[in-house]
């Protein structure tokens, strides 16, 4: 099934929407500036309607069913969420208003921004950055900022261990500073001999996914930040593993110093088919004054008979502004939402049904499936997409199968240090049917990996489209319609 | 408990499948005086608590939406057809994931191959990404894209001073471990012929927006050539507004090498700042050096024609710290909305909007101009925003607007002082399609009020 391109619906002279009328007097226009082609489709409202909806039902999405794409955390996205987001008050406000016309929108940034600090244990937050890159950017640049405050010039270096995601490499050189890549041991945790010997005046810190990408939590976490610390280094904490956590440890009282958070994973916010997020950034107090400005914070005048009343406050040492305005207002509102309606146990809950479901669901398919590092998992765990008596079947071929059987395929190929990585995160929003239907699945295709390879070979046959072909589309790119 | 499905025979039944005792148990390997932190919450609501608690505080907001509102300075009040709410609120496209599994997610790469494509048609460029978070790192990601293209070799940027004040900050930020010089200084009454003699072959690039921070239009033609000649192949990177390329010529017909801006105008609410689109479009040659996904055209197995992420090779998932950016997440949906807004208005309507913003704002120019005390400053010509010079400070104009009129609110302008301190007294108003006439007249009356 194909849906022709919008603008191959296209009619000339046929208009969609209508804007409304002209009511003023015509004023001459710049001539000589004015363009002579606007070369978009004219379709109408319907075609509009048709076209986007029949696209629409070429995608599979969380509302449709399970989705474990391993690292991204794809839980149910609440529908209360985007009726509070939807509200007239918060979508019509302009974001410089005066602060006077705001509070209640300031409320919400102020109060989110406090929940985050108590749900991770830290003294500053900032809602500012629009992503989890966007927040380890910013996390990096507040390292990077606090070493040269303190005249430590020399720290050039950011300690990366190899099952990191990439985007904590990509974020260390976009800040200037050096990559150093730490291996794994044998138990999956960060090694701490290769550790100790990286350790030097360099270091201006780590980069600690914790739990790993391999969904385990570091064994030796806090000697990883007792070392770090020992040099002179900061510990960043790459927070998209969270929804293992909330409720149940606070990175902050582990010593964690700067870490962000993903509102679009553990706290609910839709993935938008890739955005927007919100990537809050939480510091530990010697990092507070670094934070991208502004944030909101309660108006220190006031006197304690007044009511509440919200400012914009800069940071004296502010690494400056990451984007325009305060963030994703709208994400920050579905959060809030989420937070507000399962409070503290509700976290706490969350977290411990996304770590019984990853395990009821490696349990299921231990065996069948080769597992690099045999321990209790938290929130997502990685296999072996191969099997030894079945050497033509790779991990992709699995993925591809999966979309036959009518379910999402989990991240492949991620962690790099396990070969045909199949990783997969159920969360806690599955149920017990959902994990079970998927297991059977997973053990079926097994079987037919031995049985009738070819299958997952032809893999998909039940799906919009077959596999694509990425190498002709790389070598010799289409990236617009041409007229 | 709310969104988790489980029953306690189901919860049981797992544990003993999982082989431990209790979900305690799976917990063992966190330090035990780490573990089960009280966090300082409220107590939680029901899904009615939370929406009359959420439905109070954005009653205490005031709606720009549907009040007379005269404020742009990079996020503006335009109509968005009721057509793009309804698509974006698709389960299918709102709750999927980036598109990593091309065969099951066909619609999202559709529609953004659409989206790079009209995005091409407006720029007047060759490629366009599949998004950024918002106008300003869009702006920060074309000074990274120049830089990369000279393979950090040269560390001059010239920077315009009219450029909106956030983005120019967001450049600042994002390029502080770069080591690079930022020149062009932060007087907004600087010629661009002057920024043009600041090129020279240590510069990267050259930023320009159009209509600028103070909503100036200006001349591009003669100035790529001109950089190019004086910085050897500097690049020419044009912010813009995007409802204005309705009407005007686009910068890639002047020769651009990059174009990008902030999207929300097209379709996107005010939401109080975010989320909003940052677009980018460059020409082909860059396609390997630019940020940001890139959908392209294939065929699959068959023969049948699809879409899929390509030349990723330039990602942070591939090439880590090599990668030509960190950027993960964008801003999918809100791309969605944009592709929507345009195809909904198309060639015509979104001609039509430009030229209602152009003159609903010129006319509103003139009543201004004509009340005592407040006069435009006519520089250059203008699209939709406009600079008064009033009688007395911005902030006392606009607490009048919204408080001294009797049974009418009014949004005033924005207060220039806080960027350019010689700018006091200097208001920037905005004009769009929803300011009808009777609203322009109302703020015109309205200010020959003041001081009276």
């Amino acid at each position: 099934m194909t849906e022709p391109l919008i603008y191959e619906l296209s009619s000339p002279g046929r208009e969609g929407v209508k804007p409304p009328q002209l009511d003023v007097p015509e004023s001459a226009l710049p001539q000589g500036w004015l363009r002579e082609d606007l070369p978009l489709p004219e379709v109408s409202e319907i075609d509009v309607v048709r076209h986007y909806l029949r696209l629409s039902q070429l995608n599979y999405a969380i509302d449709k069913g399970m989705y474990p794409l391993g690292s991204c955390t794809m839980k149910f996205n609440p529908k209360i969420n985007e009726v509070t987001a939807r509200l007239p008050g918060f979508t019509g406000i302009h974001p410089l208003q005066h602060p006077d016309d705001v509070q209640g929108a300031l409320y919400v940034i102020y109060t989110l921004q406090e929940y985050i600090k108590a749900i991770g244990g830290f003294a500053g937050v900032t809602l500012q950055p629009a992503a989890g890159a966007h927040g380890e950017l910013t996390g990096v640049l507040i390292m990077r900022k606090y070493h040269l405050e303190r005249g430590e010039t020399q720290r050039d270096t950011i300690l990366v261990p190899d099952s990191a995601h990439g985007t904590n490499p990509a974020s260390t050189s976009m800040s200037g500073l050096r990559v150093v890549e730490i291996p794994s041991d044998a138990r999956g945790n960060v090694d701490l001999d290769a550790l100790r010997s990286q350790v030097c005046e360099r270091v201006a810190g780590l980069m600690f996914t914790n739990p790993n990408t391999l969904g385990l939590f570091e064994e030796h976490m806090e000697d990883v930040i007792d070392i770090v610390h020992g040099c002179g280094g900061l510990v960043y904490g790459d927070g998209a593993n969270m929804n293992a956590l909330t409720g149940i440890m606070r990175p902050g009282d582990a010593g964690i110093d700067v870490m962000h958070f993903n509102l679009h994973k553990t706290f609910s916010t839709p993935h938008g088919g890739g955005g927007p997020g919100c990537g809050a950034v939480g510091v530990a107090a010697h990092l507070v004054d670094y934070l991208p400005g502004p944030i909101v914070v309660l108006d220190p005048n006031l006197e304690e008979e007044d009511d509440p009343y919200f400012i914009f406050h800069e940071p004296p040492k502010s690494i400056g502004r990451v984007k325009a305005f305060w963030g994703h207002f709208g994400i920050m509102v579905r959060a809030y939402t989420y937070i507000r309606m399962l409070g503290s146990e509700g976290l706490r809950r969350s977290a411990e049904h996304a770590v019984l479901n990853a395990n009821y669901l490696l349990s299921r398919i231990k065996g069948v499936y080769p597992l690099p590092y045999d321990r209790i998992c938290k929130h997502e765990f990685v296999v072996e997409g191969r099997f030894k008596d079945a050497p033509g079947v790779h991990a992709l071929d699995i993925a591809k199968r999966l979309i036959d059987y009518g379910v999402h395929p989990p991240t492949n190929y991620f962690p790099l240090i396990v070969p045909e990585a199949l990783m997969i995160e159920p969360t806690e929003t599955e149920s017990r049917q959902s994990l079970d239907n998927y297991a059977d699945i997973l053990l079926k295709i097994a079987q037919e990996a031995h049985e009738t390879p070819d299958l997952l070979h032809a893999a998909p046959q039940n799906a919009p489209v077959r596999r694509l072909d990425e190498v002709r589309a790389a070598r010799n790119p289409v990236l617009r319609y041409e007229h | 408990m709310v969104y988790i499905p489980h029953t306690d025979a189901e919860r049981r039944a797992m544990l003993a499948t999982i082989g431990v005792a209790d979900i305690a148990a799976l917990f063992a390997d966190i330090p035990e005086k780490f573990r089960y932190p009280q966090l300082d919450l409220p107590e939680p609501l029901s899904e009615m608590e939370t929406l009359q608690e959420l439905q109070f505080l954005a009653g205490l907001n005031l709606n720009a939406n549907t009040t007379p509102t005269f404020l742009g300075a990079g996020a503006y009040r335009h109509w968005v057809p009721s057509v793009v709410d309804y698509v974006i609120s698709r389960g299918e496209f709102y709750t999927a994931y980036t598109p990593y599994q091309a065969e099951v997610s066909q619609g999202t790469l559709q529609a953004i191959f659409e989206y790079e494509s009209m995005i091409c048609d407006l720029t007047g460029m060759d490629i366009a990404n599949a998004s950024h978070y918002d106008g300003a790192t869009a702006a920060a990601e074309a000074v990274i894209q120049a830089y990369n293209v000279f393979r950090k070799k040269r560390n001059k940027i010239v920077l315009a001073p009219t450029v909106h004040p956030q983005y120019r900050q967001v450049i600042h930020t994002y390029t502080q471990g770069m080591g690079l010089e930022i020149v062009g200084g932060d007087d907004p009454t600087t010629e661009i012929a002057h920024l043009v003699e600041l090129v020279d072959e240590q510069t990267a690039c050259l930023i320009l927006q159009t209509p600028d921070f103070l909503g100036q239009l200006h001349d591009l033609s003669g100035l790529a050539d001109a950089i190019h000649a004086r910085g050897k192949d500097a690049q020419f990177v044009v912010i813009t507004n995007p409802i204005s390329l309705g009407l005007l010529k686009p910068p890639g017909d002047y020769g651009a090498d990059i174009v990008v801006g902030e999207g929300q105008p097209l379709g996107l609410g005010l939401n109080f700042g975010g989320p909003y689109l940052g677009f980018y479009a460059t020409r082909a040659q860059f396609a390997r050096q630019m940020a940001g996904r890139l959908v392209g055209k294939t065929v699959d197995i068959e023969g049948k024609d699809g879409y899929v992420m390509t030349l990723t090779t330039r990602e942070q998932h591939i090439r880590r710290d090599k990668a030509t950016s960190n950027i993960c997440s964008n801003q999918g949906l809100m791309a969605l909305a944009a592709t929507v807004y345009m195809a909904a208005l198309g060639k015509h309507g979104l001609r039509k909007v430009a030229e209602l913003n152009y003159h609903k704002a010129h006319y509103a120019a003139d009543a201004i101009d004509a009340v005592e005390g407040f006069a435009v400053v006519r520089r250059k010509p203008f699209f939709n925003e406009f600079v008064v010079h009033c009688p007395a400070p911005v902030e006392e104009i606009n607490r009048f607007l919204l408080e001294e009129i009797e049974a009418v609110e009014i949004i005033g302008g924005y207060d220039l002082a806080q960027d350019y301190p010689a700018m006091a007294n200097h208001m920037l108003v905005a004009v769009t399609e929803m300011n009808s006439r009777h609203e322009i007249d109302l703020l015109a009356e309205a200010l020959s009020a003041f001081g009276d």
